[in-house]
């Protein structure tokens, strides 16, 4: 107990103090977490840490952001990448493995070794790449969507690999190996590491198998579609906001396991999972509780990466590491500069494409063990090869400055296409689609907006989604959810939801945090409009007010006044009531109660005494204004005028 | 026996005395239409269809309003824009209105002398009337000569108020009698309850 919170104390430490620095520095937060591993290292080593198997746990990290990353991307989005996904990573893949096992074997391997290099280094790290690009909002360009696609493939590649890779082996090596190493190795590197050896598909034939595979898939979909909505509606009952996380996670952990016994990628099957759930109202709620934990697991994955670098091996054979990782890196981003032509990837994506994945990844690091213990590699080159790969993921941060420093600002205004991309996201969030939002909506909807709608309560939102709205489960004051509804894109934020210290509260974050988003915010009553006008909303509506107005409107034109002049009276009465609101929400302050705020009780006083004369038939203060443009002039008035206009005209 | 319609527009009806008086003589007369333009669409929502509709189904349309600043209250500006469409009123297929009358009755604030080349105002009154003139040739239909009050504001005080108001009731049961002198009207500039040209015995 004592050591993990030492452990958790190191990784937390080293994270929050690197990643600022590194942030400011505009270095990124992976090369952050990157340092922060290799400043760890010693110590680490000193206490004899396990930092690979710790690694092995973090790549869990990668699980959820595909998870995520399936979550944003709508089945049909999926399917126009198809071509991209098969042509673009299958022949990188294909073709840099080939490259790399060439030079491999041109520098003296037998080709099995050569070719199980190849396969290899031709994986990217999905970790970094996501990550940053994510940071950089650089997802939805076009090199971003390659880059995406590539990795995508690599993913699903893993698996084939696995199967493939213990043919390679050399006997002289397997027979060096310990027995139990060997008999081990298979499944404790099985892809994304989990150490497990659950698979019940060893034992099955070819189309058992297949079998077996596309019944989970099937499960995953069905699962998916039919069996989330019970799921969480029975969780809502509870009330518990943990219990939604933990159901989340429930759903990775339960996506992966599953994957690891019909023998598939983890990574790939939650990532499925989130493709399946991305059109489902829950989708927010489910992308905001995973998010935190991705992100620090990855955080953790990088911090591991960066301190399980060899140093002593390292700068025992500089110059050939430094050369091969160069050499590697060069090779990698020359494949994909090539394939960037052949599909039509161009300007600055195209830069982005090639540099982002010209790395090796964290499937490198499973793979080489996966090899060394079934006899495919010597230890020996498979200690310098990790180095490499390490290395290479260390570099890649920089190469992402140069996008970032040297290339894109040389294309920034042939950029053209971007801004409407962002409208990806709604326009407009709704918080609270009750009676008040549900018609704010429906109104924005039939002028042509697009609108992302929040709210709470399940069985609403499925009467609301039935009709095609696009409405999400979840609470809008949470910062989280906002985030994951997009309040960054969105130009404004409508709060119709029932409490009012909530809506109050709401209103404070946003104007604090994204000034730029207009705020149309439900006013409970008076007070509640003077806590939201403190809170920086200007545009308030009280929600009882306009109802009571047309019925006194529609009881004075019953009582016999002329409906034109009721609506005046109307008009007059709500534009001198506006008025007192908002002389009186300056003088309120929160903090004061009111009976002591003597401004306040001032000027109220004085409205009321104003109201008294009204009420009483004294004065006319607020029918007047609107009427004085139809009171004829005074006879007297008239003759002046017409004398007055003659006399001008016989000068 | 013709159909009319009258359309009666004050904002400020509870101010009014000329138009007000006028408007409750016509309110009350049998086999006429009468309609408060701002009662019934005192927030400007007017219902194009329903008032299409009526214009179909009737002869006569006589527009009742106060002269504002040489133009009509807002309200029929808006009920032109709205109810005169093109395909209806005018342009390709807009014949629906063709060979109806429009006659207006108004009340103007100055006298009458005002409204001469050598008055005041500088123009005779027909000149201010002539959007509304050319609006009712666009659409087919004849603009008969308008039904006027000058110096409307002193009309109450020295007794004009009530000539004109019986020359009005006179006019609007003519015109639906058939026994208005249109084409005598057409010749005229504007009619007064002394030349009104009606046809036997129309004297009330």
């Amino acid at each position: 107990m004592n050591e993990f919170l030492l452990l958790a104390f190191l990784f937390l430490i080293a994270g929050v103090i690197s990643v600022p620095v590194a942030s400011k520095l505009g270095l990124g937060s992976v090369l952050g977490y990157l340092l922060a591993g290799i400043a760890l290292s010693p110590l680490l080593a000193e206490l004899d840490v396990d930092v690979v198997s710790i690694q092995h746990f973090a790549e869990f990290g990668v699980v959820m952001m595909l998870f995520l990353v399936g979550l944003e991307l709508e089945p049909k989005m999926l399917w126009q990448m198809r071509s991209k996904l098969l042509g673009l990573g299958g022949l990188q893949v294909g073709i840099t493995t080939l490259a790399i096992a060439a030079i491999a074997m041109a520098f003296g391997h037998p080709w099995s070794i050569a070719l199980a290099i190849g396969m290899i280094f031709a994986l990217s790290s999905t970790a970094i790449v996501l990550q940053t690009l994510n940071e950089k909002g650089l997802m939805k360009s076009d090199g971003g969507q390659s880059s995406f696609s590539v990795l995508l493939f690599q993913d699903i590649a893993v698996i084939p690999m696995l199967a493939f890779l213990p043919l390679l082996a050399v006997p002289e090596l397997v027979d060096t190996l310990p027995v139990e190493a060997a008999g081990h190795g298979g499944a404790k590197s099985s892809d994304g590491g989990h150490g497990l050896e659950l698979s019940f598909v060893d034992g099955l034939n070819a189309w058992q198998r297949g079998l077996v595979t596309l019944g989970a898939i099937a499960f995953v979909f069905a699962a998916g579609t039919f069996l989330t909505r019970p799921v969480f509606r029975y969780i809502a009952i509870a009330r518990l906001r943990e219990l939604f996380t933990a159901f989340a996670l429930l759903l990775v952990v339960g996506i992966a396991l599953l994957m690891i016994v019909v023998g598939l990628s983890p990574a790939l099957g939650a990532f499925l999972a989130g493709v399946v759930l991305a059109n489902s109202e829950y989708r927010h709620e489910l992308e905001s509780d995973v998010a935190p934990f991705k992100g620090l697991l990855l955080g953790l994955f990088f911090i591991t990466v960066g301190a399980a670098i060899d140093f002593g091996l390292l700068f025992g054979s500089l110059g050939a590491i430094v050369g091969m990782t160069l050499g590697l890196m060069l090779l990698k981003a020359g494949v994909l500069f090539g394939l960037s032509y052949l599909f039509e990837i161009r300007g600055g994506d195209r830069w982005l494409f090639t540099l982002s994945l010209a790395q090796a990844g964290e499937f490198g690091f499973v793979l080489l063990s996966f090899t060394v213990a079934n006899g495919v590699i010597p230890p020996g080159l498979s200690d310098q090869l990790l180095l490499v790969v390490a290395l290479s993921m260390l570099l890649t941060p920089l190469l992402f400055i140069v996008y970032d420093k040297l290339i894109a600002p040389r294309y920034a205004g042939a950029q053209a296409r971007e801004p409407d991309e962002i409208d990806e996201r709604g326009s407009v969030i709704v918080a609270g689609h009750g009676r008040f939002g549900g018609i704010v909506n429906r109104i924005l909807l039939s002028a042509g907006y697009k609108t992302v709608v929040l709210d709470h309560q399940s069985e609403q939102l499925e009467m609301v989604r039935a009709f095609g709205v696009k409405a999400f489960f979840g609470d809008a004051t949470r910062p989280d959810l906002l985030h994951a509804a997009g309040i960054e894109d969105a130009s404004m934020l409508v709060i119709a939801i029932d409490d009012r210290e909530q809506a109050t509260e709401l209103v404070r974050y946003v104007t604090e945090h994204y000034p730029d988003v207009y705020i149309v915010v439900r006013a409970r009553d008076r007070h509640h409009v003077y806590e939201l006008w403190g809170a920086g909303a200007r545009d308030i509506i009280r929600e009882g007010f306009d109802g009571a107005v047309r019925a006194g409107r529609s009881a004075l034109e019953a009582l016999g006044v002329h409906p034109y002049a009721a609506e005046r009276k109307v008009r007059g009465f709500v534009e001198n009531d506006r008025a007192q609101l908002r002389e009186l929400a300056d003088l309120f302050d929160p903090d004061i109660p009111i009976q002591e705020n003597k401004p306040y009780v001032e000027k109220a006083r004085e409205f009321i005494d104003r109201a008294e004369e009204v009420m009483t038939g004294r004065s006319k203060d607020f029918s007047s204004r609107a009427d004085r443009g139809w009171v004829p002039p005074s006879l007297e008035d008239v003759d002046a005028e017409v004398e007055a206009s003659d006399a001008a005209r016989r000068s | 026996m013709a159909k009319l319609i009258v359309y009666y527009a004050h904002p400020g009806h509870q101010f009014s005395q000329v138009n007000r008086a006028m408007a409750k003589v016509v309110a009350g007369l049998e086999r006429i239409t009468f309609v408060d333009l701002y009662a019934e669409y005192p927030r400007f929502e007017i219902d194009v269809g329903l008032e299409q509709a009526r214009l179909l189904d009737h002869d006569v349309v006589l527009l009742q309003f106060p002269m504002f600043w040489y133009s009509t209250p807002s309200l029929i500006k808006e009920w032109q824009d709205l109810v005169l469409e093109h395909g209806f009123a005018y342009g390709s297929g807009g014949d629906r209105l063709e060979g109806k009358h429009m006659q207006l009755a108004i009340s103007a604030a100055g006298p009458e002398d005002a409204y001469t080349c050598n008055g005041y105002q500088n123009y005779p009154l027909r000149t201010f009337l002539t959007p509304l003139e050319q609006t009712a040739r666009l659409c087919k239909m004849e603009f008969v000569a308008p039904y006027v009050l000058y110096g409307s504001l002193h009309a109450p005080a020295n007794g004009l108020l009530e000539a004109h108001l019986s020359g009005y009731r006179r006019l609007v049961e003519a015109l639906r009698d058939d026994r208005y002198d249109i084409g005598a009207a057409l010749e005229l500039d504007t009619v007064n309850p002394d030349n009104l040209p009606i046809l036997d015995g129309g004297a009330a």
